[in-house]
């Protein structure tokens, strides 16, 4: 192919950080007025692409990348996100760069306002010129016709429904005179049905007139309406390019997930298929970015259940629900009695354990010995070792280091003492800490978020393991919630799929690719209910 | 596509409005009562009240407005005026050591000033840039700070160290300077004798050039030649309606017998002081005050649209600086007497009492708010001491309430301030 | 470099990352100026019993940081509430009529309670003012202060040694004598004025080591208990202490309480040894002296022990002991002292807000 068509070209992109692989070999070619989707499961690399095409400071100050970006056939070296708006690149972000105390005509244009001289600011600086609004207003104006908006230029954007603020990031970046290349990053996670598809719509528009246009998202619907190239990446390769008419949703699907699934070597576990240890039932989450909105779930006692789903779903705010951290409604029953909700202290005494997905802001105190951080929990809420002289209590130093010692062997956490700070230690090291700490509680149902999430393999086995090992000896109830996929079938006995925070579905370890990549993309149920065949 | 909003603004009803203001404008509002209440007391004659707050007025209005930019720019109060106030001390020291008088001497002293005060200011900036979060408290406590190198300076090395022979101004050891020095044979009165002009003619003339410039801006608003949202006429309208009301009580007291028309102003130093108003007003219309209001609205927004954030936060801080530092020197030069260890330990406090008063809080703050507040601020500077005698027979209690007014009412801005801070993230958070 | 040298340069690094420049720099101008006045020849016994002295007068004020810290309301620059509450405590404890040892220890239980009330009411404002806390506790001891100025003058009080005269209110400094100065000071002191000289002038304070030493030792057991470690947990991370089942607004309260409480004793502690009660605008910078001294001590805006208040009170307090005597035979300047408080104490203020954050 003739390298002129293409308005963007990345070839052979790579990256590694600190040594892990993160992305290898990836060619993308994006022609002029072409919608171009690259699909991804959470980490498969679509973000570190990302960043590489807007010269992020991540990327080089991490030693840069292999590869080559070309715009309009030249080789472009892109150092920062300015660089890469004057190149013509622009972003609709995910999460809006929109100031609310701004009108519209101001945040459109942000740093690039139009000014007129006056005597000021040609003696001392053009950063003295005054800002000719009138102009301004104008520019705004058209930019949001072209988006078919009908909405006045000087209202303040605080206050206006989320798809709106959205479409004025759009209209910004096509305000830009020189915009050849588009990005647009999981645009429709935020809106509704209707806003949506309003945002097809104008993309559509967008590429009708020349520009390309770069479409980041999991929605396989969507995609198969809008574009006309699609990219799918797994594990930071490049697994295929399609063309809009020569696949399918399935294919999409499948080829987004696949993967190699390595079996934990595991005896058997005792699961009591007669009792439900834990029960949701229309429960609602309301943690930023990952809500719950209604679901039900029943888990078995003493089996390993896994909790999984792309990022923003609401996978992470179910075990965050149960252990009350985040304002939750609806009922969580314990051994068929309910347990009371938005009450962190409440779930410990009814003998539930969080290890959270946040370890540094959440699950540890950094500052701070890991015999203590092991033992606070307990201390706190079961009155363990502590010394009562009268009305007075003291820690039983002894004890919490006699117990950190015990823990130190069995989880094979390595540190130069007990007393180490946790700051310090890696995240293997870290995450076993935390576990130690939940286990201390001597819990029935442990919930472990992304306990593999930054730490390396060798450690990731060796916390599965641990897992594994936990259920089958003492018969505990486990909930793991992962954004892998791969680790969630190595070990779990059921799969619960969430989507925009509901039960998907619920899938055993052995399904096919096929039906996690439909599930996880939210196109299993409308398959199913649309008449389709369900394996 | 069919997309209309529609925005709930201007439609709000009457009563809702009304609230809101007086919500809004609260801690204003309480000051002009309780500095009616303390007028009432305290048992002045107007006319004296008035060339009082006139003198005040000249004396402290340029250090309050000094304290607009860096709150635009999002940095919250700038306790480190007081580094700037010393600056222009230190050129009144020197000025006054050689001996120039008048306004040669005035010049003089904010040529040797304004070097000081932007080494001074880039410094603190640097310092606020490594402390972002917590800005006031860091200026705060680098005033105090500074007051110790200061110290260190003019009493411990000027004399020993830096070479000064002033038998009037160095204390009688030889080492360090006196605690008070004079400035009545050098720079005092120095702009505010250059023309005294009948303060009710001036008001007059004021009052003229603000309703022409209001009548252009409604006509233009008419003809829909503006940028502004058309929701702003009523504020235009409001404006109209209270210059137009100074008019009349202006003309009113024109033909009366009263002594106000015998009053004088410092024509310079107000000039001086309309000066900067326009320069900050001016600064809000051009690129660099945008880029300044929004690196204050969100400093990570600004970085990604390629605004250098960091950068213009030291110069929102020089420029605060610079200023404070000419706001003490018109300070000083109308006071006329220098308390060399003392002038400028109270100076960010009182201007940011006063700034408050009028209305700004510590995200937001206008040239308008600033007037007012010096104003209000120093309505109860001169008749709390009497008020409180007359009420409960002692001066000093009067002098302690109105320290009490100036701590609180920072104090009740900061934590207001904070709580709505806080109350944000939370939501953000939802813990 | 020999594998010595490598090795002392390592630990060096060590050290001077833990210490940070400011500490090292304060701690060798200390040892500095103990040099010089040996140098000198200022009596060493009686400076060191001056530097005692002082830096157990000021060390219970300096430990009244160390709950609020661990408790994660940051530097409490609001002591001066606290210090108000003592204040009261000793002018009504003087109203009533007790004297000596009763006196000091009445002043002591009618303060415990108002800084109780007075610590609630402030616990309340801090936990809504979350990450400004600093600036808001600043402006709420100074506001305390000018308006307890005004209650000052309005007090009904009438014992002759604290009203005026004539006119109204209580005095500027209520005069000690015959109440409870020097209570502490003067238990067990050994050895007595007459015997001395033998000790260059040396002479320990035992009433004042043994009550602050208890002090420390409370704040200690308080450290350890149950409650304590909560509230250091909540400090330490208070999303840690939310998942773990903490209530984090109660133990900011009462950290900030306990603050309040250690403020009110210490300012009396303070008092017995200067002689003096000091109301009205005094106590307004007592705060930041405080919070110099735990910072000097090693304390961060995130963490102070006990360790960091002895250590950090006896350098803070010490090096402005030993700098009046040596600046007055060096330049015959009065002010050194006070100018070497400024610069230090505000110098270390600043130094531990940029190791805050950094920026971003």
């Amino acid at each position: 192919m003739e390298t002129a068509n293409f308005v963007l070209q990345m070839k052979g992109i790579g990256k590694e950080y600190y040594g892990t692989r993160v992305l290898e070999n990836i060619n993308i070619n994006l022609a002029p007025g072409e919608i171009h989707a690259v699909l991804g499961e959470n980490g498969a690399g679509k973000s570190t692409l990302m960043n590489i095409l807007f010269g992020m400071s991540v990327i080089h100050s991490t030693g840069g990348f292999e590869g080559e970006v070309l715009i309009n056939g030249e080789s472009a070296n892109i150092k920062s996100p300015v660089e890469a708006m004057e190149a013509g690149i622009g972003m609709v972000h995910q999460e809006f760069m929109l100031i609310p105390e701004y009108t519209i005509t101001e945040n459109i244009k942000l740093n690039r306002e139009i000014t007129k001289p006056n005597i000021f600011s040609r003696l001392i600086s053009n950063k003295l010129e005054t800002l000719d609004r009138i102009e301004m207003n104008k520019d705004a104006k058209k930019a949001l016709k072209t988006l078919d908006l009908n909405i006045e230029e000087w209202i303040k954007i605080a206050g206006l429904p989320v798809g709106y603020m959205q479409f004025v990031e759009i209209a910004r970046e096509i305000d830009k005179s020189n915009l050849k290349v588009l990005v647009f990053d999981e645009p429709t996670a935020v809106l509704t049905e209707s806003e949506a598809s309003n945002l097809l719509d104008a993309m559509r528009t967008i590429s009708s007139k020349g520009i390309a246009i770069l479409f980041i998202t999991h929605r396989l619907d969507e995609v198969m309406e809008v574009a006309d190239n699609m990219t799918v990446l797994r594990d930071g390769k490049l697994v295929g390019v399609r063309k809009k008419e020569e696949t399918s949703i399935d294919e999409l699907a499948e080829m987004m997930v696949g993967r190699k699934i390595n079996k934990v070597e595991k005896g058997t576990n005792t699961i009591d298929e007669s009792v439900y240890k834990l029960e949701l039932k229309n429960f609602s989450v309301d943690m930023p970015g990952e809500k719950i909105k209604g679901m039900d779930l029943k888990v078995r006692k003493g089996e390993i259940i896994g909790i999984g789903g792309l990022a923003g779903q609401g996978k992470i705010g179910v075990a965050n629900g149960v252990a009350g951290l985040y304002p939750s409604k609806g009922e969580v029953l314990i051994d068929g009695t309910p347990l009371p909700l938005n009450n962190p202290k409440e779930s410990i005494n009814r003998r539930i354990a969080f290890v959270s997905e946040d370890r540094r802001a959440v699950g540890l105190l950094l500052d701070i010995g890991i015999d203590m951080n092991i033992a606070v929990t307990a201390m706190q809420n079961k009155g363990g070792f502590l010394k009562h002289y009268g009305i007075f209590s003291q820690q039983d130093t002894k004890a919490i280091k006699e117990h950190a010692e015990k823990m130190r062997k069995e989880l094979d956490i390595r540190c130069t003492g007990v007393d180490q700070p946790t700051r310090r230690l890696s995240g293997g090291n870290q995450q076993k800490v935390c576990i130690a700490r939940a286990l201390t509680l001597e819990p029935e149902i442990l919930f472990v978020s992304e306990p593999t999430r930054g730490i390396d393999v060798g450690a990731k086995k060796l916390v599965l393991d641990t897992l594994v090992k936990l259920n089958q000896e003492k018969g505990m109830t486990i909930v793991m919630t992962s954004s892998e996929l791969g680790e969630l079938r190595s070990v779990c006995d059921r799969i619960a799929i969430i989507n925009e925070g509901k039960l998907e579905g619920i899938l055993s370890p052995d399904d096919s690719d096929k039906d996690y990549g439909l599930m996880m993309a939210g196109n299993y149920s409308k398959k199913a209910n649309s008449g389709g065949e369900v394996e | 596509m069919e997309n209309n909003v529609t925005i709930d603004r201007g439609i709000l009803d009457r009563k809702t409005k009304i609230k809101r203001f007086f919500v809004k404008n609260m801690v204003t509002i309480m000051f002009i009562i309780l500095s009616y209440i303390g007028f009432h007391y305290s048992g002045l004659s107007v006319p004296f009240f008035m060339s009082e707050l006139i003198t005040r007025f000249a004396r402290n209005g340029f250090l309050v407005l000094a304290l607009i930019i860096p709150v635009m720019a999002g940095m919250g109060l700038n306790f480190a005026i007081v580094l700037g106030a010393m600056a222009g001390q230190m050129g009144i020291i020197m000025v006054v050591h050689w001996g120039i008088t008048g306004v040669p001497g005035v010049l003089l002293c904010v040529l040797l000033s304004t070097p000081l005060a932007i080494i001074f200011g880039f410094l603190t900036g640097k310092l606020l840039n490594k402390t972002k979060g917590q800005e006031m408290i860091t200026s705060l406590i680098l005033g105090f700070f500074a007051n110790g190198i200061y110290q260190f300076i003019f009493l411990i090395l000027v004399g020993s160290v830096i070479p000064m022979v002033n038998e009037e101004m160095i204390l009688s050891s030889g080492v360090g300077l006196r605690v008070t020095i004079a400035l009545n044979d050098t720079i005092r009165y120095a702009l505010d004798d250059v023309w005294r002009f009948s303060f009710i003619h001036t008001v007059l003339i004021a009052t003229i050039i603000f309703l022409i410039i209001y009548a252009v801006k409604l006509y233009k608003m008419k003809k829909g030649e503006t940028a502004d949202a058309p929701t702003d006429k009523s504020k235009t309208y409001f404006n109209l309606g209270v210059v137009v009301a100074l008019l009349a009580v202006t003309l009113g007291v024109m033909f009366s017998e009263s002594r106000i028309n015998d009053l004088q102003v410092p024509m310079i130093t107000f000039a001086i002081i309309g000066v900067l108003c326009l320069f900050t007003y001016f600064l809000s219309k051009t690129k660099l005050g945008q880029d300044l209001r929004t690196v204050g609205q969100d400093r990570h927004i600004a970085k990604v649209s390629g605004i250098n954030s960091d950068g213009i936060r030291v110069l929102a801080i020089v420029l605060s600086t610079l200023l404070a530092a000419y706001g003490q020197i018109i300070y000083l030069q109308n006071l006329g007497t220098l308390s060399t260890y003392g002038s400028h330990e109270q100076v960010g406090m009182f201007a940011i009492a006063a700034l408050l008063i009028g209305g700004a809080s510590v995200t937001k703050a206008t040239i308008g708010q600033a007037v007012l507040g010096t104003i209000l601020f120093h309505t109860l500077f001169i008749v709390s001491p009497l008020a409180g005698r007359n009420l409960f027979g002692d001066a000093q209690l009067g002098e302690y309430f109105r320290a009490f007014v100036a701590y609180g009412v920072i104090g009740l801005s900061l934590a207001m301030h904070a709580w709505k801070k806080y109350l944000q993230s939370k939501d953000e958070l939802g813990m | 470099m020999t594998e010595k040298a490598m090795s002392f340069s390592t630990a060096w690094k060590s050290f001077y990352a833990k210490a940070g420049l400011p500490r090292i720099v304060i701690g060798v101008f200390f040892i500095f100026l103990n040099i010089v006045s040996i140098v000198i020849g200022i009596s060493f016994g009686s400076l060191m019993t001056d530097v005692i002295i002082r830096a157990l007068m000021n060390m219970i004020l300096v430990l009244a940081m160390v709950p609020g810290i661990r408790s994660g309301i940051g530097l409490n620059f609001g002591l001066p509430l606290g210090i108000l509450c003592g204040l009261l405590g000793g002018v009504i404890s003087i109203e009533l009529d007790f004297t000596g040892a009763m006196g000091f220890l009445m002043a002591i239980l009618i303060a415990i309670p108002f800084a109780i009330i007075v610590g609630i009411a402030y616990g309340w404002l801090l936990n809504r003012v979350k990450g400004s806390e600093m600036m808001v506790a600043t402006y709420v001891g100074f506001s305390a202060v000018s308006l307890m100025s005004i209650g000052w003058m309005l007090l009904p009080l009438n014992a002759p040694e604290m009203a005026w005269p004539m006119g109204m209110g209580v005095r500027t400094t209520i005069s000690l004598e015959g109440r409870f100065n020097h209570i502490l000071n003067d238990f067990w002191r050994f050895p007595t004025g007459d015997m001395d000289l033998s000790f260059g002038g040396f002479e320990i304070p035992t009433g004042l080591i043994l009550f602050v030493s208890f002090m420390l030792f409370v704040m200690w057991v308080i450290n350890r208990s149950k409650m304590g470690i909560a509230m250091k947990t909540v400090g330490a991370n208070p999303k840690f202490a939310t998942a773990s089942g903490l209530n984090v607004n109660f133990y900011r309260m009462f950290g900030t309480v306990l603050s309040t409480v250690f403020g009110a004793i210490g300012i009396l502690v303070y008092a017995q040894s200067f002689g003096f009660l000091q109301l009205y605008l005094a106590p307004m910078f007592m705060g930041f002296a405080a919070v110099a001294g735990v910072l000097i001590g090693g304390a961060n805006v995130r963490d102070a022990n006990i360790s960091h208040v002895i250590i950090g009170t006896f350098l803070f307090q010490g090096l402005l002991v030993i700098a009046l005597p040596v600046a007055n035979n060096i330049m015959t300047l009065g002010s050194l002292a006070e100018i070497t408080r400024l610069v230090v104490s505000n110098g270390i203020i600043l130094y531990a807000l940029t190791q805050v954050t950094g920026g971003d």
